[in-house]
């Protein structure tokens, strides 16, 4: 946490530093804003939106989790061993769609 | 660092011991940890929640005519049209845009509550920790109303039950007007999930910011975790909070929105 000025001896408070946060939380209102727009607006066929929301959440996600919760700026080794588990739930993911697939074939 | 570079001049790696590989303190690393295998739980839930709805037939025609079956999956924005005090409109998607900007805004104040504790600034860590609470409050209390309105549906009510061909008001474990009965399973379990993760969230806050008030995290005899800040506690508390409003994040696309 260098980065972060800390209290010194004489008692003073540092001036907040918020206009990182705030950028980010532009983005977010933005993008989930541009969700919306794409859901009541009908422009794009329903295959096609779902991918875009897939990639909006994603960036959102990431977002949040790198700046909000700081995960980009912690060591590599500790977001390796964040995201890298996550992989578990890709093959999830591709698992079951393909179990609910055959289930609605077999139906 | 010093140490570092000694354990690599004499030839051991950092994972042999007397440092910090992650840099983190011991509090900060179980909360993450945590929040892995709780991600591991919802991702479960969400990834049920696409099998099941792969496994019924989709809706074919266009929105104009949709009608509630349990023929077929519903369109989400067709089945959250309710907006409080406004009875009756068709607001598709309203009300989850707002409880969605409110929970975004919440997790902003309380990332600028752990920048105020990075400053030791208490009275911002608290201002920030009240609007936080605030936030969370006013999420559950919008939450409480949409299962309301959910569990007592439209008033001429929508699908006919598949047994006995009557007309089904509002949704339970049971009957679901709004289409096949999973539908409404999963939105009970998805949403009633997370939300206990933010009635969770907003206990936890009010602890913070509890302590903070009473100058627990100023007290100079405090014992805290080697290599960590005397205000880190609003730092683990605001993971798990940014953790909840990421979780929403995906129920918004995945259960409202696809």
């Amino acid at each position: 946490m260098a980065e972060h000025t800390q209290h010194d001896s004489t008692g003073e408070i540092a001036k907040p530093n918020t206009a990182g946060i705030w950028f980010t939380f532009w983005i977010l209102l933005g993008i989930t804003g541009l969700e919306f727009f794409v859901a009541l607006s009908h422009i794009f066929s329903h295959n096609v939106n779902v991918i875009l929301y897939i990639i909006m959440t994603i960036v959102k996600a990431g977002y949040i989790v790198g700046e909000f919760m700081h995960l980009r700026h912690e060591a590599k080794s500790l977001i390796y061993a964040i995201l890298l588990p996550m992989a578990f739930v890709i093959w999830l993911i591709i698992a079951l769609i393909m179990e609910g697939n055959a289930i609605f074939q077999s139906a | 660092m010093a140490t570092a570079v000694n354990t690599a001049k004499s030839g051991r790696s950092i994972w042999d011991g007397g440092n910090e590989p992650f840099k983190a303190s011991w509090g900060k690393l179980m909360m993450w940890f945590f929040l892995l295998s709780d991600a591991f739980s919802f991702s479960s839930l969400l990834v049920a929640y696409g099998m099941v709805r792969y496994s019924h037939p989709a809706y074919k025609g266009s929105a104009e005519d949709f009608k509630f079956s349990t023929e077929y999956w519903p369109i989400p924005e067709k089945v959250f049209e309710a907006v409080p005090f406004l009875e009756g409109q068709e607001l598709p998607l309203v009300f989850v845009g707002i409880m969605t900007f409110i929970l975004i805004m919440s997790s902003v104040t309380m990332v600028l509550a752990v920048e105020a504790g990075h400053r030791n600034d208490r009275r911002d860590v608290e201002k920030w920790m009240l609007w936080t609470i605030l936030g969370g409050a006013t999420f559950l209390g919008s939450q409480a109303w949409e299962w309301t309105h959910f569990i007592h549906g439209t008033p001429n009510g929508g699908a006919l039950d598949p047994f006995t061909g009557q007309v089904v008001y509002g949704a339970n474990l049971l009957h679901n007007q709004y289409g096949p009965t999973t539908f409404a399973n999963f939105f009970f379990f998805i949403t009633g999930f997370h939300g206990f993760h933010v009635f969770s969230g907003v206990l936890l806050n009010f602890l913070i910011f509890y302590n903070t008030t009473m100058g627990i995290y100023d007290r100079p005899d405090r014992t805290i975790d080697p290599g960590a800040h005397r205000y880190e506690m609003v730092e683990k508390v605001g993971l798990y909070w940014h953790f909840v409003d990421l979780v929403w994040v995906f129920v918004f696309t995945f259960f409202y929105l696809v």
